[in-house]
């Protein structure tokens, strides 16, 4: 079976994340991955009732880098300029596993063989966690996508959930298009942020380093929380062999401490995994979702400079007595795309900060309660371990 | 100030004896005594490098009381030790208190000053005296050298340096004066009672650590040597065997232990990050509910800080401090049991240097050397004496170390069990603490809208 760890990161993501998949018209989900090396193979299942697929019910593979693809077709899409681009998952990173097994693999020599099983559990459950992790993100990322009213209908969606071929092809040229996009508009953006979108920008530029920050206090929290557990599992063991060569009353008590130390770093283990979930990745996306809002901010204000160019054309065009019809529709055209982007652009943001408080409140009950519960259990072991040895 | 009178079973000689009660026995107000003014006299003098210890030990007293075969109802004995920041240097001033049940003790406060080096200078007398008769002598702490306690300075660090060194002092005096033998040592007496103190030489070399290091190095010689015991008690067998184990765990305990210190601490360090970075987030968040919500996330998250801290402090105190004595209890039995095999050695050698004798006797007996003979025989009586006295030594040596081994392993079932429990009982006291600080947050989150 999978381990409690595992099992609690079932839960994962779906509680950062509100409001998807009500419309059941096109359902979609990651039913199972597999890990082979460093790549991770997803398949993404999806089943509609709409008439643009050829087929109800169907299945594909596809790679991180087909979803990274995906995104930043959208992100490239021009008449999506007024949306957010719900952000693209992460990387799968099996790093941080992975050295520790490293690790554990060269110091086995110094552990009893108790206590090595027992960290390669842990190890296998923080694994397990990753990959559990990595496929949520994944997941969301196209429920965000299908449960949007415009972007479920994007073409290259469809594409992407249907196409039975290799897509990655497209890969590599996208990627080197959409990094330089997003560079001009760092630069261009930035001149015209100071006038008229000043006070939303700042506010997610200052709201994004902030969280970024948190993001990474709370990681550093949780690392401690497991340090405390892979210690209480060594001293757990000592005790143990202690208690094994001890002929007087003593060896009861080293038992039950040894026991106690044992149970204790389950629950500890359990509150950095909590701790992770709840806060941590609570941060860690809407971090990433505020770039996302960011980036429509930039685009907005790259198309108020469009329309503001265009007007300084139309002026000099005039003044020339030359292409003035053309530079009257190039201004029309610019302002309306400005004006769509705009109303399109509050409405997006307005849903996204609405999203986001919601999410902060479910994730920061659950994880007090879930605080609360671990103290409770640590608490009852620790009176019940007192009163035994007391009463020997 | 008499509410009664006392009667003890002490000998009433009063000043010839030398035990700190005696001038009590009499019935006199110990004020008018010499002894008692003598007690009094708290040396005002201001010494460098002396630490302050404070100590209060009620289980300490009825063990002496029966170690002095006083009868326990009558009276109570403190070892006081009263902790003082004044003047720009740390002082010690161990305060040897009695209380009878005549609650005179708080008027008279018998104090006396120790500098660390004191303390270290009595172990090494009572080392050189009682180790090599099979004593389990309780090893000293060892002289940090790391941190200069700064002059004047009230920072937490010295503060926190200070503390450690008190609490080490004190468990250590109390090991020792728990034991039976040594209490009623003079030194140890002395060193309790009297204002002053001759000033220990050269305790460098007599630094706990120092003289660890010279009782390793004696049992690493003896263990060198090529004459293995013949051991026909498999009883030291066994125990040695045993100790030795019990070494090896207890320091890779006493190491992970450390690094159980090492983490919390990094926890606490880290959980004051974040709460800092939550009330900034909370003050950049314009959502009203959210903010407030985030500002007090912030605020739990600094007691939790707090509670994480102190929890650290007793995980050293109580946990590391209990593991780490024991590791250097452990030498001193260590160093006992070699004792053992060096008196075993002595007879040894005795018994073949009176065998060489008695064969060159033999050889004598055939020339005609009368002197010589004489001589001989006489060799032969004095070394037949060290032999069987070297056999009484080895076999009191023997009986000495099962009885000190008995004793130990008795104390140390008490001490694991309430040091443990005791420790068990602050982890306790911080969850419940964190439940508090919880349930109080949740509120605040359920009201976000």
């Amino acid at each position: 079976g999978i381990s409690p760890t595992a099992e609690s990161f079932l839960d994962l993501l779906r509680s950062v994340s509100v409001d998807l998949n009500h419309d059941t018209s096109l359902l979609i989900d990651i039913p199972d991955a597999l890990c082979e090396r460093d790549k991770v193979k997803f398949t993404v299942h999806t089943k509609t009732t709409l008439s643009s697929f050829q087929k109800p019910d169907f299945s594909v593979p596809r790679q991180h880098e087909d979803f990274i693809w995906l995104h930043d077709t959208l992100v490239e899409t021009e008449e999506y300029a007024g949306l957010i681009i719900p952000p693209a998952p992460p990387k799968p990173d099996f790093e941080g596993p992975r050295e520790k097994m490293h690790k554990l693999g060269e110091g086995e020599a110094t552990m009893t063989k108790e206590e090595y099983t027992k960290m390669k559990q842990e190890l296998e459950a923080e694994y397990l966690a990753v990959f559990k992790k990595t496929v949520q993100v994944h997941e969301i990322f196209l429920q965000r996508l299908s449960s949007h009213p415009i972007l479920s209908k994007d073409r290259n969606f469809q594409i992407f959930l249907e196409y039975d071929q290799d897509v990655s092809c497209k890969e590599k040229e996208c990627k080197g298009n959409v990094w330089r996009f997003l560079q001009n508009m760092v630069k261009s953006a930035d001149e015209f942020l100071i006038s008229g979108v000043k006070q939303e920008k700042t506010f997610l530029l200052d709201y994004y380093s902030k969280i970024k920050d948190s993001t990474a206090k709370a990681e550093k929290m949780t690392r401690s929380h497991q340090n405390i557990a892979e210690d209480y599992i060594r001293i757990s063991s000592t005790l143990n062999s202690i208690s094994a060569d001890d002929s007087t009353a003593n060896k009861k008590h080293l038992e039950k401490l040894s026991d106690l130390f044992e149970k204790l770093r389950k629950v500890e283990g359990r509150v950095a995994s909590d701790q992770e979930l709840k806060l941590t990745e609570l941060l860690r996306y809407y971090m990433r979702d505020i770039q996302a809002a960011k980036d429509l901010l930039y685009r907005r204000a790259r198309s108020l400079a469009d329309y503001e160019n265009s007007n300084k054309a139309l002026d000099k065009a005039r003044l020339k007595g030359k292409d003035v019809p053309q530079a009257e529709e190039n201004q029309q055209h610019c302002l309306q795309k400005f004006d769509k982007l705009s109303e399109s652009g509050k409405k997006e943001l307005t849903n996204f900060k609405g999203r986001r408080v919601m999410a902060f409140r479910k994730n920061l009950i659950e994880m007090a309660e879930l605080e609360i519960k671990h103290a409770k259990n640590n608490a009852t072991l620790l009176q019940g371990c007192i009163d035994l040895i007391n009463n020997n | 100030m008499f509410h009664g009178q006392i009667s003890t079973s002490v000998s009433s000689e009063g000043r010839k004896s030398h035990n700190p009660l005696s001038f009590m026995s009499n019935g006199r107000n110990p004020l008018t005594t010499v002894e008692g003014l003598y007690f009094l006299n708290i040396c005002r003098l201001i010494l460098l490098d002396l630490i302050v210890v404070n100590l209060l030990t009620p289980t300490l007293t009825e063990h002496i009381f029966s170690s002095l075969a006083l009868p326990k109802s009558k009276s109570l004995f403190f070892f006081f030790f009263k902790l003082s920041n004044e003047a720009r240097t740390p002082l010690i001033l161990p305060s040897l208190l009695l209380q009878t049940s005549l609650s005179v003790f708080r008027l008279q406060d018998f104090s006396v000053k120790r500098r660390f080096s004191d303390f270290l200078g009595l172990h090494s007398k009572l080392a050189s005296k009682y180790l090599h008769i099979g004593c389990i002598v309780p090893p000293a702490p060892r002289r940090a050298l790391w941190v200069r306690v700064k002059v004047g300075k009230e920072d937490q660090s010295s503060n926190e340096f200070v503390e450690k060194r008190r609490c080490a002092l004190e468990r250590y005096l109390m090991r020792t004066v728990k034991h039976p033998v040594l209490l009623k040592d003079p030194d140890l007496l002395q060193f309790l009672e009297s204002p002053e103190l001759a000033r220990a030489v050269s305790t460098q070399a007599l630094s706990g650590a120092g003289l660890m290091r010279m009782m390793n190095k004696a049992a690493d010689a003896v263990n060198k040597m090529t004459i293995r015991m013949n051991e026909s008690d498999t009883w030291f067998e066994e125990k040695q065997q045993h100790f030795e184990n019990l070494d090896l765990q207890l320091r890779k305990l006493h190491g992970s232990i450390e690094s159980l210190v090492c983490h919390r601490k990094e926890l606490s360090l880290n959980t004051c990050q974040f709460a800092r970075s939550a009330a900034m987030l909370g003050n950049s968040e314009d959502h009203t509910a959210l903010s407030r919500a985030l500002s007090q996330l912030a605020e739990v998250e600094e007691k939790m800080e707090a509670l994480h801290n102190e929890q650290a402090n007793q995980d050293f105190s109580l946990l590391s401090e209990l593991v780490g004595d024991y590791v250097r209890l452990l030498s001193a039995i260590k160093a006992v049991f070699e004792h053992r095999v060096k008196t075993w050695q002595k007879w040894q050698d005795t018994q073949i240097l009176l065998q060489k004798k008695r064969e060159a006797e033999a050889k004598l007996q055939i020339t005609n050397k009368p002197d010589k003979l004489q001589q001989a025989k006489d060799e032969i009586k004095e070394l037949e004496l060290k032999v069987s006295q070297g056999e009484r030594d080895f076999e009191q040596i023997s009986k000495t170390i099962r009885k000190e081994v008995t004793r130990f392993e008795k104390e140390r079932v008490k001490d694991f069990k309430e040091t443990i429990v005791k420790y068990l009982e602050t982890l306790l006291h911080s969850q419940q603490q964190m439940i508090k600080y919880w349930e109080a947050f949740l509120p605040e989150a359920k009201a976000i809208s």
